[in-house]
Parts: C-alpha cells; structure tokens; sequence
C-alpha cells in the first residue's frame, strides 16, 4: 500500500491541520488542548502512537484471533465475523492516554516522542467483551496475565520482531470495559488506531490497547512480551531523585493511570475585555477512579475555585468540566485546572515524581490569558 | 583429425592466449594507473563498508543544507552529520534525534539499547563520532519544576 508513504500524514490518516507531527517513522502525531473539546474524540483529533510499522496489508476475510498460552483449556481462533456473531456487543467511551504523555516537561530530559499535552483520546469503541472470547476458550485457574500479538512490523525490518506485545493482569482483562474493538464513534477503526480489530482497555497507558491484534497469550505469568520488560511502561518500584540511575528489577509496570485534566476551552492566548466573564471548558480522568472534585485557580494555587464536572457516560470515560471566571483587574493571568480522583488525591502544579523514562506527567494544564 | 581441423584448433588456441595476454597487461596497466591516482584505494575501502549495510533508505537523498539545517532530515549541521543521516535514519526518522536531548553517557546507553534490542549495527569508530555530534548539538537544558509558557500565539476572543 504505497499510500503509507504519502507525504501528507493530515491526508494519510485524515488528521486535522494543526495535529502535532512528532516523529514519522514511526508515526507519532498528537493533538493540541483545545483540539480535544469535543465531548466524544473524533478520529482527527485522535493522537497516534506507534512502536513499529503500521501494517500495509490487511485481510479482513481470513482475519483470525488466535487465543493461546500457558493457561488455555486448548487453543482456539476466532474470526471477525465469529467474534461479531458469537457474542454481545457492547461500546463504551473509553479515555485512552499514552503513558508518556507529558513526558516533553521531565528535567532531566527523558528519551523517547517528546508528548506535550495531546496524547489522551476518549472515543466511543464497540465489541465484544474480552471475558466473554476467553470464558468461550477456557481458562485454567493458573492464570495471571494476558499479552497481545499483533502485525504491526518492526522498524529494523526484522520478521522475528515484535515491536510491541503488551498485555494486563487477568483482573483488568476480566472487567466489563475490556474490549476486542472492531468499531470507533460507530465505524470502522481507522487503520492507523487498529483496524480490524484493537484491543481497548480504558484507564491504563494506551499501549495496553493494542492494535491489529491477531493473538491474545494467555499466561502462567506476567505476560513477557516485548515493551514489558526493562524501562518501558515501567516506573521506579520506589521513588527516585531527578537523574537517578534506576535498575531493570527495581522497576515495576504502570496500571492504572493518574488524575489528569485538560483545559480544552479557550486555546491559550486568548484577550479579553476587562469586567467580561470567561467560559472555560476541559475533561477530566482518573484511570480506574472517577473525578470527585474539579478546580481552577487564576492566582498560580494560591486560591482555588470550584468548577462544576458532570460524571462519566460510563466507567473509564473522561468527564466535563466548566467554570465561569471573572477577573479582578487587567493583566496577565494563567488559569490552571486540577482535578482530584475518589481517593482524594490530586494532580501537583509541579512534575510529579521523575523516572528514566518520563511517564506518568499528570501535573496541573493551564493556559494563558490576558485582560485588557 | 583433418590437417584443416588441426589448424583451427591451433588457430583458436593462440587466439585465447593472446586475448588472455591482452586482457592481463590491460588490467595491470588500469590497475597501476588507479594506483597512481589513489594510493590508499580509499574509493574501494568506502563502498565495500557500504556493502556489507543496507543504507538504501538513509543514503538516498538531496544532501542540501539550508541555515544550517540538513533539510532531509532536519538534522543540525555539523561534524559527525552524515555519520549521523547514515546510521541512525535507517531504521527511525531522524525526528526521534531531533526532539531529544540527552548527555554523552544517556546518547551512549541509548545506542547500546538499540544494539541489543533494535538490531543496530556495531558502529565501529563511527560510535565516537555520532556520540559527539549528538551531544554538541543536542545536549539537555535545565528545565526545573515547571517552566514558563512559551510561544503564545494572542487572540482577541469574542465572549
């Protein structure tokens, strides 16, 4: 398919303008704050992240899911139409966040795409439950992990590479919301989120999600796939200063992710009149927990005002939050939103706890304003 | 065998010693004539190193630099460039250089991951060249906490 070489990466994945190219081989695009106002992500605001190569032909026909492992009864394969015909469907809205998203702030600088603040979607995906494939299969009580496999390509070309395979203890495999997607917002998942079929599991870094899928391993262990092992979607098991030299065995996976929020409305920069009211508008997540409490602050924290937040469409959707500001004089101002989960805790105004490879930024968004 | 046959035969024989002595002195006289003009045989040292790596994607291409920018690759200009376009944009786009900063030590473990996972190439003393380059021109700034925010693009909004 030459088109994956197309120049024009808007038109080859029918992004929006202003989306962020951070790297093109491998495709890594992300969205900008107000780009993701919308309630339901559309696929042109839809950040991209790969590790490999996206796949240049796909079949759907002979398509197959092969469900195999330590810990299957016997191994089994699906097709797209078996798994669309043999099980309940059902969509959620889903919010999907690079767990290095945010990572551009880290000091000392961590390797790897520099993501600002774009790298989070929450778009409605439809399937079947992950549950229900591997209740059909048969699963021994020994248990513990599930991995993917997908057909996605290693970048140095090398057929016996896989350029991602992760996976989530069974627990999270097992949840309602775990997904084999065959659908976004209705149609077809675009091919660079994972067509024909992704797997969507909402809350946790988006490379748990993997896209293309044509395998699923269940394990006897703590699924060992590649981008499971060494700094990659792990953190510190205990905190660590700015810089420090961290050891392969004292770095554990990320799970769920942390609260966040993202003021959506209005784009940084904006002018307004002195004695007029401003409307902002943003989401707000909390990777398995919900949102409780949502505020903003125009005095950099030192007072802190409600924002009203609706709850989720679902659980593991990101949630809306608005506030009506007032300014007390002219000048230069800088709103910023902080969010805090069900167990009380909230996003700091400064980086959280820096690790080798700059995961889990969840430090307060805010934007720019002047009033004149 | 017939006298004519003989004759031929010997005819052809002395044919193919001839053309043989011909093509001998013909290459040694090219040969001593390339030595001459270059004594290391560099040209030859160079391709067959090239041989022995696909460099196809990574070495085709306009080399034009423009403010001091690579253009192709967007690469910075400097010692070290093209040992840098030709080793590592084979696999990734020089994107993933350009937008990180790391020390020489960091540089350095990030070539051995990619040796060990990624299937680089040992990269000789090429290694010590790209290491410099990479550090010289894409060292990391002290950022602190939280920075300022930058690049803000003003716009009178309507409310």
């Amino acid at each position: 398919m030459l088109a994956l070489q197309d120049p024009d990466p808007f038109k080859l994945f029918d992004k929006d303008k202003e989306m962020i190219v951070l790297n093109d081989r491998p495709w890594n695009m992300e969205a900008q704050a107000h780009l993701l106002n919308e309630d339901v992500t559309s696929n042109k605001f839809m950040f991209i992240r790969n590790n490999g190569k996206i796949p240049e032909t796909i079949d759907v026909a002979s398509w197959a899911l092969l469900i195999d492992g330590e810990s299957v009864q016997q191994k089994k394969t699906y097709t797209l139409d078996e798994l669309k015909t043999k099980f309940p469907q059902h969509t959620y809205q889903l919010t999907l966040e690079c767990g290095g998203n945010g990572r551009s702030e880290f000091d000392p600088p961590a390797k790897g795409n520099q993501w600002t603040v774009g790298a989070v979607s929450c778009a409605n995906w439809t399937g079947v439950r992950l549950r229900d494939v591997l209740e059909d299969v048969g699963v021994k009580g020994d248990a513990v992990y599930i991995g993917y496999h997908a057909t996605d390509t290693h970048l140095s070309g090398d057929p016996t590479k896989e350029p991602i395979s992760r996976g989530v203890p069974m627990s999270k495999a097992y949840m309602d919301e775990t997904l084999l997607a065959f659908k976004m917002n209705g149609e077809d998942i675009p091919l660079a989120h994972g067509y024909p079929l992704r797997l969507v599991v909402g809350g946790w870094p988006a490379s748990a999600s993997g896209k293309w899928i044509n395998g699923i391993s269940v394990r006897n262990k703590i699924h060992d796939g590649t981008k499971m092992t060494g700094t990659a979607y792990r953190v510190p098991c205990e905190t660590v200063a700015p810089g420090e030299t961290v050891l392969d065995e004292n770095m554990c996976i990320i799970e769920s992710m942390p609260v966040k929020s993202l003021i959506t409305y209005p784009k940084t920069g904006a002018i307004i009149d002195s004695g007029k009211k401003l409307t902002v508008k943003g989401h707000a997540w909390a990777g398995e927990l919900e949102v409780q409490k949502m505020e903003h602050s125009i005095d950099f924290g030192a007072t802190w005002q409600p924002c009203s937040v609706d709850p989720p469409s679902n659980r593991l959707a990101w949630q809306h939050f608005t506030a009506s500001i007032g300014f007390p004089k002219k000048g230069y101002y800088e709103v910023w939103a902080r969010a805090t989960d069900t167990n009380g805790v909230s996003q700091p105004m400064i980086l959280p706890g820096w690790n080798p490879k700059g995961y889990l930024n969840n430090a307060c968004h805010r934007i720019a304003i002047k009033v004149s | 065998m017939s006298k004519e046959e003989a004759f031929r035969k010997s005819a052809r024989s002395m044919y193919k010693a001839m053309l043989a002595i011909f093509l001998m002195v013909g290459i040694t006289t090219f040969l001593g004539i390339y030595v001459i003009v270059d004594p290391s045989l560099s040209s030859f040292s160079g391709s067959s190193e090239e041989d022995e790596i696909d460099y196809q994607d990574a070495a085709d291409g306009d080399d034009t630099i423009e403010n001091g920018i690579h253009l192709r690759t967007g690469l910075v200009e400097g010692e070290g460039l093209m040992e840098v376009v030709y080793n590592c944009t084979n696999c990734h786009s020089a994107k993933l250089v350009t937008q990180n900063r790391m020390t020489k030590e960091r540089w350095k473990a990030t070539i051995r991951w990619m040796q060990e996972t990624q299937n680089l190439w040992d990269l000789g003393d090429n290694e010590e060249i790209i290491v410099n380059y990479l550090v010289a021109h894409y060292p990391p700034t002290k950022k602190g906490r939280r920075q300022n925010l930058t690049a803000i693009d003003w716009y009178e909004l309507e409310n």
